[in-house]
């Protein structure tokens, strides 16, 4: 019989095993995506359809593109987190593993193009 | 010291139906998931857009031909719609992580709040990028 309290015997038994830190970023990426997120759905929705050289003219001014930056980057490591702790729990060992390092690496993936793309327009 | 048995554990989700009824809180909690990791779709095409506006007119005309096509567009009304359940559903997070809200009735509301209001504000959203 070890004593300590209920509290400390239940750390680390989550499917995650630990997680408060990344929690908080949950939380605080998800405050500043819901302040840019309207703004930038109605800039982006405007721009989709409305032509190349209209496209164009919308992504190159400074707000437009770095309000997406903002989104792209803040918006993917929430959604890889975010990922994460659906894949903490439906899957275990090694496909858990590969499965996390598949969704990072799509997020960067998305992020360093966007930003790529973002960059040569405005230049 | 006798080894620790293993037990075999079963994986999330086995509760739900077999064990659990369906009920709007677990249901729009679920829904939270679901829209949240299937907006990567959308992510891939709207970079691709971006890809394709930096590449030149031809790369962006083959790019904005598939995203506003009837399935593209239909793609895109969906992950909005994802888009806005999942704001909602975030900011009902929000307000349980700031220790309100959790008695049933209450979570019950705020789970038709994210099911009607995501509904709302797809419409408002689509009104307003159309003007």
């Amino acid at each position: 019989m070890r004593y300590i309290t209920d509290r400390q015997r239940a750390v680390g038994k989550g499917s995650a095993h630990h997680g408060a830190e990344h929690h908080w970023f949950m939380i605080v990426s998800s405050v500043a995506l819901a302040f840019m997120l309207p703004t930038w759905v109605i800039i982006f929705g405007k721009a989709l359809g409305s032509g190349y050289d209209a496209a164009l003219e919308t992504m190159a001014r400074p707000f437009p593109a770095i309000l997406t930056a903002l989104v792209l980057v803040v918006g993917m490591i929430h959604f890889h987190k975010g990922a994460r702790t659906m894949l903490e729990d439906y899957t275990q060992g090694t496909t858990r593993k590969l499965l996390i390092m598949a969704f990072v690496g799509f997020s960067y993936v998305m992020i360093a193009c966007g930003l790529f793309a973002l960059v040569k327009i405005a230049l | 010291m006798a080894e620790a048995k293993r037990i075999e554990r079963p994986l999330s989700p086995f509760m739900i139906g077999q064990y659990y009824r369906p009920q709007l809180t677990s249901m729009s909690s679920i829904l939270t998931r679901i829209t949240g990791n299937a907006l990567m779709v959308a992510t891939l095409l709207i970079v691709w857009w971006l890809l394709a506006l930096a590449a030149g007119p031809e790369a962006f005309e083959t790019a904005e031909w598939w995203i506003t096509s009837w399935v593209g567009n239909l793609v895109m009304f969906v992950s909005l719609w994802g888009l806005c359940y999942h704001y909602l559903a975030g900011l009902r997070h929000l307000i349980w992580d700031a220790g309100k809200g959790l008695d049933l009735e209450t979570a019950e509301k705020l789970g038709w709040v994210c099911i009607y209001g995501s509904g709302v504000l797809t419409v408002l959203a689509v009104i307003i990028i159309w003007l």
